[in-house]
Parts: C-alpha cells; sequence; structure tokens
C-alpha cells in the first residue's frame, strides 16, 4: 500500500515536472516554428514528413495545419505561414496579390497525388477514359458490357466520404457529381483490394503504393487498369513512372508546397528532407506517387 | 466514542454507498440521454425533421447538393436485425430446449460453458469472419459477384445474438415448475408433447423477452455490420444487397466530420433515433420478463 502510495506520488511529481519543462520550451521556440498551411490532401503526409524531420531535427520545430489549399496560399499572402501545401496550381488572381505584396512565390512538388484503377484479374477490360471511370462510379454505366467487358453488373468499391482518395477521385475524376448509392464504402485501400479480388464484377480505387505486394512486386492477383484521356488515345499504367511524371497518366496530380521567396535556411532543410530519398519513402508508404528527375531539378533550383 | 453509535454510522455509510451506486446508473443513463438530446437537436434547425425522418439519401458532403436523409439507414437497420432474428430465434430456443430438457447433465455443462464463451468473443473477430469467411461463401451460394451484404450481417449478428437468447430462454424454460411437466407426462403425454404443448407454451414470455434482449444487442451493434455489409448508400431491396445501417453510418462519419456543423449534429440525431428504438426494444422486453416473474410468484 505505503510503497503504490509513495510510487504514485512520485510519478505525478515526475510527469508535472516534465510538463512543464515541455511547456515552457514550445513558448520559447513558438517564434521562430515553422508554419505550415492549407491543403487537407497533404495535412497527414506532411505532419508525418514533419515529424520524422524533427526526430531528426529537434532544434527546428514545425507546425502543420489544414483548412485547404486557398488556406495555406492565403496564410502566405497574409504572412500567416511559411510554407503553404496547395493540391492545385496557385490560381492568376493570387498571383496578382502576391505581386502586390511584393512576393514572388517558389513552388515545389513534393509528390504527385494519384489514383490506380483496379478490377478483378478475371475481367478482360485492359483500359478505361478518364469520363469512363467517372460515369461508372456516378452510376452513369452500370454494366462491364458498355466498356467493353462481360454482360455482369459492375460492382463499386470505394472509400469512405473522411477519406481523402474520395474527395480526390469525387473532385478530379467524377466532375464533383455524387457518387452512386451502390458504392461500398470500404474501410482502407487494403479492403478494397481484397475486395476486389474476391469480386469479379468488381471495380475498385486505391494509391499506387497499396498495388505492391510485401516483397515489392506488384501484386498479381488483381488487374490495373490502364487510363487514356479519351478514346482512341493511348492508355498508361500508373505504374509507367516516366507517364505519371509527365502528366500522360491522366488521374494524377502534383502536390505542391510553396514559399514566399527564397526560403530561409530552416525552411530550405526542411523541404530538402521532403523531397530527398527519406521523404519520398513516406509519400510511397502514404499512398502518393512520387517525384521524378524533372521535378526533382526544379526544386533543386527553387532551393537556391 | 460509543461503539454502537459507530456501528450505526458504519451502516449507514454502507447503505448510502449502495445508494449512490445504484444511483449512479440512472445519472449515467439520463446523461447520456441530456446531451445525446443536447447534441442532435441542433440539426434540426437546418433540417426539417420530417425530411431527416423519411427521405432515402443521405449525403452530407455531396458537391451537388446536401442530402440527410435516414429512411435507408432505419430500414437496413431493421433488415439486417430481423435477419438475424429469423435465424437466431429458431436456433436459440431450439438450443435451450435441447439444453433444458433433453441434454444429458453431463453433455450440458460442457454446452452450457461454450455458449457463454461465444458471448465474449469481440466484434471485430465476428466482423473479421465476415469479411474472409462468409462473404465468399454466401456470394457463391446465391450466385453474386460478392458476399458483402445485408444477409452477411444478419448472419453475424445471429452468431452474437444466440448466447442472449439461448441463455434466457433456458433459464426461464427451467424456471417453469416441475409440477407441469409432471402432470404433463402423467396423463400420458410424450416428452416430446410435453416440451412443445406445456413447457414452450408456459415460458413463452420469458423466450420472448430473450429474443427482445437479442434484438437489442443486434440493432446496436457497429464494427460487425461495418465489416460485414459493404455499407452502400442505397436503399435496401433484399437482403442480397450491401446496406449500411445508422451505426455504421456513426462510426464512418464522426471521426473526420468538423465540429459543431449540421452534419455533426445530424450524426448525433442519428444516434438520437437509434437509442429511442434500442431503448423501446429494452423495454419491451423488461416489461414482458417483469410480467413474466410476478405470475411465477
Amino acid at each position: 500500500m505505503r510503497i503504490g502510495k509513495v510510487l504514485g506520488v512520485g510519478l505525478v511529481i515526475v510527469a508535472l515536472i516534465a510538463g512543464a519543462a515541455v511547456t515552457s520550451v514550445t513558448a520559447a521556440q513558438r517564434s521562430k516554428m515553422i508554419q505550415i498551411k492549407g491543403s487537407d490532401t497533404m495535412v497527414n503526409l506532411v505532419q508525418i514528413m514533419a515529424e520524422e524531420f524533427m526526430a531528426k531535427n529537434p532544434n527546428i520545430p514545425i507546425a502543420v495545419l489544414g483548412g485547404g489549399s486557398g488556406t495555406g496560399i492565403v496564410g502566405l499572402i497574409n504572412k500567416t505561414c511559411d510554407v503553404a501545401n496547395h493540391s492545385r496550381e496557385i490560381k492568376k488572381s493570387e498571383y496578382e496579390q502576391m505581386a502586390a505584396q511584393n512576393i514572388t512565390p517558389r513552388e515545389f512538388i513534393i509528390a504527385v497525388d494519384g489514383l490506380s484503377v483496379i478490377v478483378n484479374s478475371k475481367n478482360p477490360v485492359k483500359t478505361l477514359t478518364m469520363a469512363d471511370v467517372g460515369a461508372i462510379y456516378r452510376g452513369d454505366i452500370k454494366n462491364w458490357k458498355d466498356v467493353g467487358g462481360p454482360d455482369k453488373a459492375i460492382s463499386l468499391y470505394g472509400r469512405q466520404s473522411n477519406s481523402g482518395t474520395y474527395v480526390f477521385m469525387q473532385e478530379f475524376v467524377l466532375g464533383n457529381k455524387n457518387y452512386s448509392s451502390e458504392m461500398k464504402e470500404m474501410n482502407g485501400n487494403a479492403q478494397i483490394i481484397e475486395g476486389v479480388i474476391k469480386d469479379e464484377a468488381g471495380i475498385g480505387y486505391v494509391g499506387v503504393g497499396y498495388l505492391f505486394d510485401a516483397s515489392g512486386k506488384v501484386r498479381s492477383d488483381l488487374k490495373i487498369v490502364e487510363i487514356n484521356k479519351e478514346k482512341g488515345a493511348p492508355a498508361f499504367s500508373p505504374l509507367d513512372k516516366k507517364a505519371v511524371d509527365s502528366g500522360d497518366y491522366p488521374i494524377a496530380r502534383p502536390l505542391y508546397q510553396s514559399t514566399a521567396g527564397k526560403p530561409s535556411p530552416d525552411v530550405a532543410k526542411f523541404l530538402q528532407f521532403v523531397t530527398g530519398p527519406e521523404g519520398q519513402k513516406i509519400v510511397e508508404k502514404e499512398g502518393f506517387f512520387t517525384i521524378g528527375s524533372g521535378h526533382k531539378a526544379q526544386n533543386d533550383k527553387n532551393l537556391k | 466514542m460509543n461503539p454502537r453509535i459507530l456501528r450505526n454510522l458504519r451502516e449507514s455509510a454502507i447503505r448510502a454507498f449502495f445508494f449512490a451506486n445504484g444511483v449512479l446508473a440512472v445519472i449515467a443513463l439520463l446523461g447520456i440521454f441530456g446531451i445525446l438530446l443536447y447534441t442532435a437537436v441542433p440539426a434540426f434547425r437546418e433540417i426539417p425533421i420530417d425530411e431527416f425522418l423519411f427521405k432515402k439519401n443521405w449525403d452530407p458532403t455531396s458537391p451537388e447538393k446536401v442530402e440527410y436523409g435516414i429512411l435507408s439507414q432505419i430500414v437496413s437497420t431493421l433488415l439486417v436485425t430481423f435477419g438475424a432474428l429469423l435465424l437466431a430465434v429458431p436456433i436459440g430456443v431450439g438450443v435451450a430446449a435441447y439444453l433444458s430438457d433433453v441434454a444429458h447433465w453431463r453433455v450440458r455443462e460442457i454446452i452450457k460453458p461454450i455458449v457463454e464463451i461465444l458471448a465474449g468473443i469481440p466484434s471485430v473477430v465476428v466482423g473479421f469472419l465476415g469479411i474472409v469467411l462468409f462473404s465468399p461463401v454466401l456470394a457463391s451460394l446465391f450466385g453474386t459477384s460478392h458476399g458483402l451484404n445485408a444477409l452477411n450481417g444478419s448472419v453475424l449478428l445471429a452468431i452474437m445474438a444466440l448466447p442472449t437468447i439461448i441463455s434466457i430462454s433456458e433459464d426461464s424454460l427451467n424456471a417453469v415448475p416441475a409440477a407441469y411437466s409432471e402432470a404433463s407426462l402423467a396423463l400420458g403425454a410424450t416428452r416430446w408433447q410435453t416440451l412443445l404443448r406445456v413447457k414452450i407454451p408456459a415460458a413463452l414470455s420469458g423466450i420472448m423477452a430473450a429474443c427482445m434482449l437479442g434484438m437489442g444487442r443486434a440493432i446496436g451493434e457497429t464494427m460487425t455490420v461495418l465489416m460485414a455489409t459493404g455499407n452502400a448508400r442505397a436503399f435496401p431491396t433484399g437482403l442480397l444487397q450491401s446496406v449500411r445501417t445508422m451505426t455504421a453510418n456513426i462510426a464512418i462519419e464522426l471521426g473526420e466530420v468538423p465540429y459543431f456543423t449540421t452534419h455533426y449534429y445530424s450524426l448525433f440525431a442519428v444516434g438520437l433515433v437509434l437509442f429511442i428504438m434500442t431503448f423501446a426494444v429494452n423495454l419491451a422486453a423488461d416489461v414482458i420478463l417483469n410480467k413474466y416473474q410476478e405470475r411465477e410468484q
């Protein structure tokens, strides 16, 4: 009893001291904390990167906030953040606002957001157009025979509305229209893959990072659909790194981090980490595409 | 101090302690209901209540038109629940009758604990079985392309409701006075006739209460249906459709919803409707059970 009590009191005291130490450190460092704000698609990715970066550079604290791409870019203009995350290009009106404040933004492409469309390995359909995929998920095309497959009702697999992938697909492929209410909403990429492997009429969308098995090889039990921009145009696979980098693979968009002018040494150090091999490993793990050599060269130029 | 006063003081302290414990459960229930009501009501500032209850479409994040209709979810919940009862009640009552009247006591000693262990299986494990085991079996059995549908949910919920149904039904069958069956047997009825025409009717209210409690368990179950039923938002047209129950909907959306928005409040409103449904079922079970116990005394 008594030992327990002493131990308990000791623990409380230790916790109090530790708490005080932590708060005093953050208070002192808040002024030079790197503020990152913007895209909700990117907030988790950048958060993880910031955590790993801070584990190695404890003297450079970073705070990451969401709010949307627009919020981040406005933050850059209002000087409420050091780095803006944005999953779309900077608009002309935003460039003009920046010019009025004498800001020349520097854009860094840190990852590519993209999706691979998968079907059951027994499905003969090899390619789909961007419009087909949109129509299938809106529920406008309901049978595989309408896109060159067997006479079978299409069985839709998708993510749940709280997932960024769900929103990306809705914005980018469905043209901001509703998903079909018949879509089965799965808990994660792995569940979609599990469903499509077992379902001959199934179709699903997942981040490219999930197409590989534990040994790093492309999974053989599902079929990755090639996508073309319109009927007759050349179709590309999301595994084709060159097509993704050049933008020929249509379901992909670059993810940016921008700074107002030349990044400070601390910010530059973080950007180097993000665009370097360690950061890109996280990109892949989180289900995004990694950046290509063209982007890398551009990023390096922007750092100087 | 006078030892008698001390003892009286201790007695009343103990009594107060146990009274406080009893009151605590009531406070918890009222508190939950109050918070649910308080967080659900703001939803109806923006959603007309009849639209909420009787519209089929639920799509709070739609870029086209935001809709808050939970009819599909209510029907899905009832569909999965009644499907489960359809499977669980005959099996459950059958097992209970077997255990109380037919089984040798040694067999009973083995089966009863097994049934009780069944109640302890975590719902996420049952849901996992639904995905990897029942889903492909149901798909090939019914010729559908996949098995993530209402039927899968029903089968799993039946498994989860069985222990409740079996143990309470068995208790009520055992509580039937021995004189009833002795009289029946003495009049020349067979054991089968005695069980079917005397014991089960005598224990009927207890069996019904058991089924209601099993139903209460099934309606509120979340993880299992979330994993096994596919969660499609469409209005269900049969047991082979993918459905989304009220519990699954709350679990899916509450994690990432922006706080203090209509969407957030509306999820609590779904919870409130669900709470009222389970409350009604449990209350009915309680009333039936009470009536039955009164008659026994």
